[in-house]
């Protein structure tokens, strides 16, 4: 669930198909920096309703989206 | 009653350091710089010390109020880089005016000149003072870890002040902390105590960019939705949105939350980089000497930090 919500998210940010997008795609392929990515958290935080504190660099969406959903069960529990 | 704006003015010192200059430094370059951050160039000290770049700040702003240093009756200094611990650096810039005023600095990371403002209100508000001089001064550079690529590129050195005067310009403020010492850090000098036994970070700027972009959005959104509430206005009625200069990525996301034309963001971190709780002042004073400030515009003052801290006021021009 937070995989396509992050995939949603940045084929609006680039203007790509949300479909071409996988846990494998870099961050770097798609032009998105840091700050981009930062900015997509914050739009996640307002989504799930959780805090998600970007605390290590990650490289692929997949790394993502398996960092937030390990913030959500931490904070569920 | 609290105060109007009598004067401003603003000091840098004279080394620029453009971006190409810092690619052959650390592993940079113009393009990175400017896209990710929004700075082409910072001014970075050499000779001058903080108090200097306060004093002649100070300067500028008493000639514009047509004020002399004698008829001060309180400076404060916003900083976190003063010269020394102790004195504070308005002591010292009140012992270089050659006024006779108390003087204190407040510590409040970039907010702080907002904060400090805040205080002034307080104090005219309470008829304690006629005139004061506030201060936003920054020797950043001294703070900086000049090897890391990710901190150096961001920040410049440099100085704003603003002399107060009675008035009512002063409509509304708001003030957030959110304690935090990992995001955004500055540790002190570690010292030489033969009895302590914890380990000390180096007394450079570490900083989560990701973390603090984070903190600033939110916010710069909350305290300016906030604060232009509390002053009984719409957002439409801001004449100039004046935020603090931390990276033009984060004014510009903040351009796209809110529903203030982006027109009215004013931007100048490309000429001086981030300069700390210095940016607003000095960012002020080239708009006011630009004649871009208007009587009765409502200006809008926003600023985010470590701490973490934010604040936000309304002025009347």
């Amino acid at each position: 669930m937070v995989f396509e919500k992050i995939a949603a998210l940045i084929a609006e940010h680039v203007g790509c198909e949300a479909a071409t997008i996988t846990a494998e795609t870099t961050f770097e392929s798609l032009g998105i920096d840091s700050l981009d990515t930062a900015e997509m958290v914050i739009e996640l935080e307002e989504q799930l309703g959780i805090e998600i504190e970007l605390k290590e660099k990650m490289d692929t969406i997949g790394q993502l989206a398996k960092f937030i959903e390990a913030q959500i069960e931490a904070q569920k529990g | 009653m609290s105060f109007q704006v009598l004067g401003t003015g603003h000091y840098v010192p004279e080394r620029i350091v453009t971006n190409d200059e810092l690619s052959a430094m650390v592993d940079t370059t113009d393009d990175w710089i400017t896209r990710r951050v929004g700075v082409k160039q910072r001014h970075v000290c050499t000779t001058e010390t903080t108090a200097e770049l306060a004093y002649q700040a100070a300067l500028k702003a008493l000639e514009m109020g047509n004020t002399t240093a004698d008829q001060l009756d309180m400076i404060i200094c916003a900083t976190v880089t003063g010269d020394n611990i102790c004195p504070p650096l308005a002591c010292s810039v009140q012992m270089m005016l050659g006024a006779t005023c108390p003087a204190m600095d407040i510590n409040a990371a970039c907010p702080a000149f907002l904060y400090s403002i805040d205080i002034a209100a307080g104090f005219f508000a309470r008829g304690r003072v006629k005139k004061m001089l506030v201060i936003g001064a920054e020797r950043m550079s001294r703070v900086l870890d000049w090897s890391d690529r990710s901190t150096c590129v961001i920040f410049g050195d440099g100085a704003g002040a603003v002399l107060l005067g009675e008035g009512d310009s002063y409509l509304a403020s708001v003030f957030h902390t959110k304690g935090n010492d990992e995001i955004i850090k500055i540790a002190n000098f570690a010292g030489m105590s033969p009895f302590y036994q914890n380990e000390t970070d180096q007394p450079y700027v570490q900083m989560n960019g990701q973390e603090t972009f984070k903190f600033a959005i939110s916010s710069i959104c909350r305290d300016l939705q906030q604060v232009i509430a509390d002053a009984g206005l719409q957002e439409s009625d801001i004449a100039l949105v004046i935020p603090h200069q931390a990276n033009v990525r984060i004014i510009e996301t903040a351009i796209k939350k809110l529903n203030i034309p982006p027109e009215r963001f004013c931007i100048n971190i490309e000429n001086y980089g981030n300069t700390s709780a210095a940016s607003i002042p000095l960012l002020l004073d080239e708009l006011n000497r630009d004649g871009k400030l208007h009587s009765g515009d409502y200006l809008a003052l926003c600023s985010f930090g470590g701490g973490l801290a934010s604040a936000a006021c309304i002025l009347r021009w």
